[in-house]
């Protein structure tokens, strides 16, 4: 595995036995334990991952606000200070660059959380972008180091490890500094498995400090480490996109079911007239939920049929752990984007058939 | 890991016990836990008759498929059909969760896959 980046945690993952893969360039452990038991620990009680590999993007001065506003289809001027939102990045055809969070600290600062994959090609838009504002981006992506503390009892855990009252940072909000084990962080109330938890934010030389603290705490909170493979069954569930899966530059977000985030009666921004003139047209392709007769799991990009004829594809497909059914998330041309509508699913040598459902097969439980 | 002496094993990772002509045919211990949670088998169909390094079907865990192949020539005389409603046994018992039957039609091909003492060095490289 040369040429791979490690994160500051990897030495600990190899200690507990991670089981360490490529994933996006980066070593990262896939599992511990079990996929499966990772997952059922963040859904019953609480588990911890290694997200350092995300990446982070400051952007400080008198445009910010306007900048940011002009990259992400959501509408950030509406955002509270230490407030989080989620949106895409488009290109102007509509597009997905990438999908992101952004934090604000206030109208001249904010900080962008971008996916590991897509770091250089983000950040190389960004700076183009920028040119038309006074606004300074910086890439603090190899110095900051990123935990998720996600399940039901994450709040009682970490609360073991801060004088902050945890239960005043609200759903998709953040405080800075957090002081965790004696470490500042950053922490917000946000994460990727449909469950209430935290990120945390630290630098690469403290980030084992606070990764050993809550594992040291955690024995009575059920914590488990977990891997990539669950954080993926665990999103997945809670039909939370992946990019590279249900988003991508030749899906727009409104294709990928993402409208919500996307306010077209707001200010200008990068892809706005493209998904304007695709909303006004009807859209062509939507993105369903499907369940499988059976066990077989339809994998990404399987093909989606009806009577034969192809109709689209899967973008993630599980055997989903918390309902024990073979479920996915599929794009497919938007007649048959009907509940309960008879499909087919291209497994391999083998048809199989499949049913329209609702693209989340567990319900989120995030603190209201 | 767990090796059980008395069996052979094929590169791709499948256990052979033979008796008399016919050898049974399931996954290694080593290959369920590098594998993780299992949940789907394809297995083959009594009378397919199969090449040495033929796919016989497909062992699929939470995160990805995998085709299998099989490690010797001849018929197939009989298939674990509970083992298709419970994959998950190849997790907690992987030489107990045999997949096929197969009556051999080669048995020179028996020589070229590795006993247990063998096997648990090709594991450990």
């Amino acid at each position: 595995m040369s040429n791979l980046q490690r994160t500051a945690l990897y030495e600990e993952h190899v200690k507990n036995g991670g089981k360490i893969v490529d994933f996006a360039g980066w070593e990262l452990p896939i599992q511990y334990e079990g996929l499966v038991v990772e997952h059922e620990a963040v859904r019953n009680d609480c588990g911890m991952f290694d997200v350092s590999h995300m990446g982070e993007v400051t952007v400080d001065g008198k445009d910010a606000e306007a900048f940011v506003q002009y990259l992400v289809t959501n509408n950030v001027k509406t955002m509270k200070e230490k407030q989080v939102i989620y949106g895409q990045m488009c290109y102007e055809n509509g597009g997905i660059v990438d999908d992101l969070l952004v934090y604000k600290y206030n109208t001249e600062k904010y900080l962008l959380v971008i996916n590991a994959s897509n770091v250089a090609k983000d950040f190389a838009w960004m700076q183009e972008v920028v040119k038309k504002f006074e606004v300074k981006l910086v890439n603090i992506s190899t110095e900051t180091s990123e935990v998720a503390l996600q399940g039901p009892k994450a709040e009682k855990l970490l609360q073991n490890l801060t004088d902050k009252d945890l239960s005043e940072i609200g759903f998709f909000f953040f405080e800075n500094p957090v002081v965790i084990a004696g470490v500042e962080c950053i922490v917000s109330r946000t994460g990727y498995t449909g469950e209430d938890g935290f990120e945390i934010y630290a630098p690469n030389d403290k980030i084992t400090i606070v990764w050993n603290a809550i594992i040291e705490k955690g024995g009575d909170y059920g914590l488990k480490l977990c891997g990539l493979g669950c954080r993926d069954t665990l999103r997945f569930e809670v039909a939370l996109p992946l990019y590279g899966n249900e988003m991508s530059k030749d899906i727009s977000p409104l294709e990928a079911g993402l409208g919500f985030f996307v306010k077209l009666d707001t200010d200008d921004f990068i892809g706005k007239s493209a998904l304007v003139k695709q909303k006004e047209e009807g859209l062509k392709r939507k993105t369903i939920g499907f369940e499988i007769e059976g066990r077989p799991v339809a994998r990404h990009e399987y093909k989606v049929l009806k009577n034969g004829k192809e109709i689209g594809f899967v973008t993630t497909g599980y055997n989903s752990p918390s309902v024990g059914k073979s479920v996915g998330i599929a794009i497919v041309d938007a007649e048959y984007a009907v509940k309960g509508e008879e499909i087919e699913i291209q497994i391999r040598k083998k048809t199989v058939k499949a049913i329209v459902t609702a693209k989340r097969a567990y319900k989120k439980s995030y603190k209201k | 890991m767990k090796v059980v002496e008395g069996l052979l094993y094929a590169e791709d990772h499948e256990w052979v016990k033979v008796e008399g002509n016919v050898a049974t045919i399931g996954l290694s211990d080593f290959a369920q836990h590098e594998l993780g949670d299992i949940v789907f088998l394809e297995l083959p169909e009594v009378d397919d008759e199969l090449a040495a390094g033929d796919v016989f079907g497909v062992v699929e865990s939470v995160k990805a498929a995998s085709d299998s192949f099989t490690p010797v020539s001849g018929k197939v005389i009989e298939v674990n059909e509970d083992l298709l409603d419970a994959p998950e046994g190849v997790n907690s018992d992987a030489f107990g969760s045999w997949m096929y039957k197969i009556e051999l039609s080669n048995k020179e091909e028996l020589d070229g896959l590795m006993d247990s003492t063998k096997y648990t060095e090709f594991c450990s490289k």
